[in-house]
């Protein structure tokens, strides 16, 4: 990959984290809120999100359109007979992002706010990344 | 006119926005959202211990991903600090009751300073909130195989039931946390 193919994903990136910031995703505080369920704030934006995302794979499927450099677009299919893994997984994660009021890309886009301290959840983040691989076989899935 | 730049977006704004990251994605370079497989990749590029789980070429995987999330910084930068919003976020009344009786006394930034500042890591709650709750972020993403952007935002832009399953998982822990952990841990 050239330096000038990475621009775009430096782009896509930079839009991505300031809308983070600009939407208050990245808020401790609207995450408390969401799991009280006391706004529309954060259900709107993942709602509407999820809603673009559905039209826009839509056209990009029934169209059979091809990325920029004209290869064919192909989405992976996730395995769901995999219930446990979803559930178990989801539900640590989730106690988680309740716990720390921030996902993986909020407390990378925190950081860039000037917010140092983050570097210390984003490498706990990366220790149980790290644990999850160790304990892989071991674990139900 | 530079005001937008400056001031929070509301959610009908902000959602449209985040989601069409997706097809940006897809369109210009074929890829698949998803945030933390970053974390996964920068312990292949290490891998202590040759774990099997991050044995892969995580260069040709992995780059593009390093160069979003490294542009998720700069934009966190750019709307954090350069065009940081001066005003305390507008919560929800009962939200900010609920959080005063936990506790919580600073509600000026996108963060609580009790929380998030090097001083927390003195307190057992800064601790648990910081290194407990980052761990549990890193280690229940890749068992759920994605987090909020890789499930909630690609996975089901798709429709894919995995990731139906997985976000409930998100609400199951989110919602334990919240009501039944949090209280105890903040006390």
């Amino acid at each position: 990959m050239k330096f000038t193919e990475y621009i775009k994903y430096l782009l896509i990136g930079l839009v991505f984290g300031f809308v983070l910031i600009k939407s208050e995703v990245v808020s401790w505080f609207r995450i408390q809120e969401m799991f009280r369920f006391d706004s529309i704030h954060m259900y709107g934006i993942i709602g509407l999100a999820i809603i673009v995302g559905i039209i826009s794979v839509q056209i990009i499927k029934r169209k059979n359109l091809k990325d920029a450099e004209g290869n064919p677009i192909t989405i992976p299919p996730k395995d769901a007979s995999q219930v446990t893994r979803y559930i178990l997984g989801g539900s640590i994660f989730g106690l988680g992002w309740a716990l720390l009021g921030a996902c993986p890309g909020p407390m990378f886009a925190l950081l860039g706010s000037g917010l140092t301290i983050m570097v210390i959840p984003i490498l706990a983040a990366l220790l149980g990344t790290y644990t999850y691989g160790i304990l892989r076989p071991r674990l139900p899935h | 006119m530079l005001d937008f730049l400056y001031q929070p977006w509301p959610w009908y704004v902000a959602g449209p926005v985040i989601g069409l990251t997706v097809p940006a994605l897809l369109l210009l370079g074929g890829k698949m959202f998803g945030v933390s497989a970053n974390l996964q990749h920068a312990c292949a590029a290490c891998n202590f211990g040759n774990v099997e789980f991050f044995n892969y070429d995580w260069k040709s995987v992995g780059k593009w991903n390093f160069t979003f999330l490294f542009g998720s910084v700069l934009g966190g930068f750019l709307g954090g600090y350069v065009f940081a919003n001066p005003e305390p976020i507008q919560l929800a009344a009962s939200t900010i009751t609920d959080l005063q009786a936990l506790g919580i006394q600073d509600f000026s930034g996108l963060v609580p300073d009790d929380l998030f500042a090097w001083n927390a890591l003195g307190s057992v709650t800064g601790l648990i909130v910081l290194i407990v709750g980052g761990f549990l972020v890193g280690f229940g993403a890749r068992y759920a195989g994605g987090c909020t952007s890789g499930h909630a935002i690609s996975g089901l832009s798709d429709l894919q039931l995995a990731s139906l399953l997985a976000v409930i998982g998100f609400f199951i822990g989110g919602l334990i946390m919240t009501y039944f952990i949090y209280p105890f841990i903040l006390s």
